[in-house]
């Protein structure tokens, strides 16, 4: 992965990324910047290409153009869904125990972070297979923040999660990025939490892009030629900016 | 074969190397390829016999060279790992059979020849020793991996270093056994032991203490069956292992 040493520069730059298989590119010349303790959400139709990038922006595909992260950035990331055999003999604390090992962190900083997601302990005892979408979506959140990350990436975080958890979540989240300075990037098909969370908004669509702030990004017209049909949303009117 | 001290230890040492092996194995949906790439070290016993060198030395050098091979197809196509060591293997034993013949085909194919030596057991052990002490150590990162290339890769873990790594300590341990078992039987020793875990454990911690323990307790008592039964070792230990999986059947899932 790429980084900078400069001072003053943004939290992650992309410049010209292009990102494809089999010749043919699935992200095209994309450049955009991400600032310091901002949220950035990454919205658009089913195969536009948003979990590439994600990946993209990890270093796990490979990719033209330049993706420049910050320096001593530490990266959590949480996957989509991910295709967890039932019956796979690992528990939630065998994962996070794992995570913490690799990265180097305490056993406190376990219990911190179940704690920042709501998950109890006696739910990481059982195996991951055996947890509901919830709860292991609410793990994902919780292994990506230990070892003190200082931006996360988050693919569908609240996916399967019901609506209390994931009002948490989407609280927790937000108070991380106030409170603690920490960057973060997520993918979301929920337009009401991106108008109420995110800082910017880019839209990925088939070749089509788009980037600014959520006021100016979210409009009926620019959605519906986003996803190709008029797209309704709520807006909390106390909560926006 | 007699029942003496060296091959109680290398029984005991194989055990659990494959045990521990077998678990994330298992649980990296490898069953099959266990099998497949089992079968890649007949062509280096055929030549190595052809050339009169320890037809173990062939078999590990030929695994060896296997599964850089599969993993550098797999690096480089986008074929699935099933489909490259489906069509390593069947070349493999091809060649394997072209090239060894007769009594030695037999033995390679099952396993079970000669006197188990000093110098044989204790580089055994020491392969063993080496095996066990990697997934131990590797134990969190191979969790990652196995949960999320993802995650893992951004937590600082070179994955595909990492999957090399799993595949080269996979074809040791299946060099181990190849002594016993011969090239047919020796991938069940990696599977089934860690298959019967996978069923009766509840977390990481108990699928490898099961694992280990029937793994040990297959290769120690089909070893010892084998001697006072006048049997080939390596169906004797198959046939153990394939005992405690039918007795794991009769645990029914809670999940």
């Amino acid at each position: 992965m790429h980084s900078s040493v400069e001072a003053g520069c943004p939290a992650l730059e992309v410049v010209n990324l292009s990102v494809g298989f089999d010749r043919m590119n699935v992200i095209e010349r994309l450049s955009f910047e991400v600032a310091h303790g901002s949220a950035l959400a990454i919205i658009g139709p089913n195969g536009a290409g948003k979990s590439v990038l994600a990946k993209a922006l990890i270093g796990a595909l490979p990719y033209a153009g330049t993706i420049r992260w910050e320096a001593n950035t530490k990266l959590g990331y949480v996957p989509q869904k991910l295709d967890i055999e039932r019956d796979l003999p690992i528990t939630g604390s065998d994962f996070l125990r794992a995570k913490a090992a690799v990265a180097c962190a305490s056993p406190v900083d376990i219990t911190n972070a179940l704690g920042l997601v709501g998950l109890k302990m006696e739910s990481v005892g059982k195996p991951i297979g055996a947890l509901s979408g919830g709860q292991f979506q609410r793990l994902l959140v919780a292994a990506a923040l230990i070892g003190h990350p200082t931006v996360l990436l988050l693919d569908e975080p609240t996916a399967g999660v019901d609506e209390p958890g994931q009002d948490t979540l989407n609280a927790t989240l937000e108070r991380l990025r106030k409170e603690r300075g920490m960057t973060i990037l997520f993918i979301s098909h929920d337009l009401s939490v991106v108008y109420q969370h995110a800082t910017n908004v880019l839209c990925l669509s088939r070749g089509r892009t788009c980037f600014g702030a959520p006021e100016s990004v979210l409009t009926p017209k620019l959605l519906a030629d986003l996803y190709g049909a008029p797209v309704a949303y709520h807006v909390h009117n106390d909560l926006r900016p | 074969m007699t029942f003496d001290p060296n091959t109680i230890a290398l029984s005991i040492g194989a055990g659990a190397a494959a045990g521990l092996v077998g678990c994330f194995a298992v649980m990296r949906r490898m069953t099959l390829a266990a099998d497949a790439i089992s079968h890649i070290a007949l062509p280096g016993i055929g030549l190595a016999i052809l050339l009169r060198v320890h037809p173990i030395l062939g078999g590990v050098a030929a695994l060896l060279v296997g599964t850089l091979l599969v993993w550098g197809i797999e690096n480089r196509t986008r074929l699935a790992t099933e489909t490259i060591i489906g069509v390593v293997f069947s070349t493999a034993l091809a060649i394997g059979s072209l090239i060894t013949s007769g009594d030695e085909l037999i033995a390679a194919l099952f396993g079970g020849v000669g006197h188990l030596t000093t110098l044989e057991a204790t580089l055994g052990l020491m392969l063993s020793l080496g095996v066990v002490v990697f997934v131990v150590w590797q134990r969190h990162r191979l969790v990652l991996a196995l949960v999320s290339p993802e995650i893992a890769h951004t937590t600082g873990i070179n994955v595909r270093r990492l999957n090399l790594f799993f595949l080269l300590v996979f074809a040791l341990t299946i060099a181990l056994g190849l002594r016993y078992l011969g090239v047919l039987l020796v991938g069940s020793l990696v599977i089934i032991p860690a298959a019967t875990a996978k069923r009766l454990a509840r977390s990481l911690r108990g699928m490898l203490a099961i694992s280990v323990a029937v793994s040990i307790a297959s290769t120690t008592l089909g070893t010892w069956l084998s001697f006072a039964l006048h049997r080939a070792p390596g169906s004797m230990i198959v046939l153990v292992a394939a005992g405690f999986f039918l007795l794991s059947l009769l645990r029914r899932s809670n999940r």
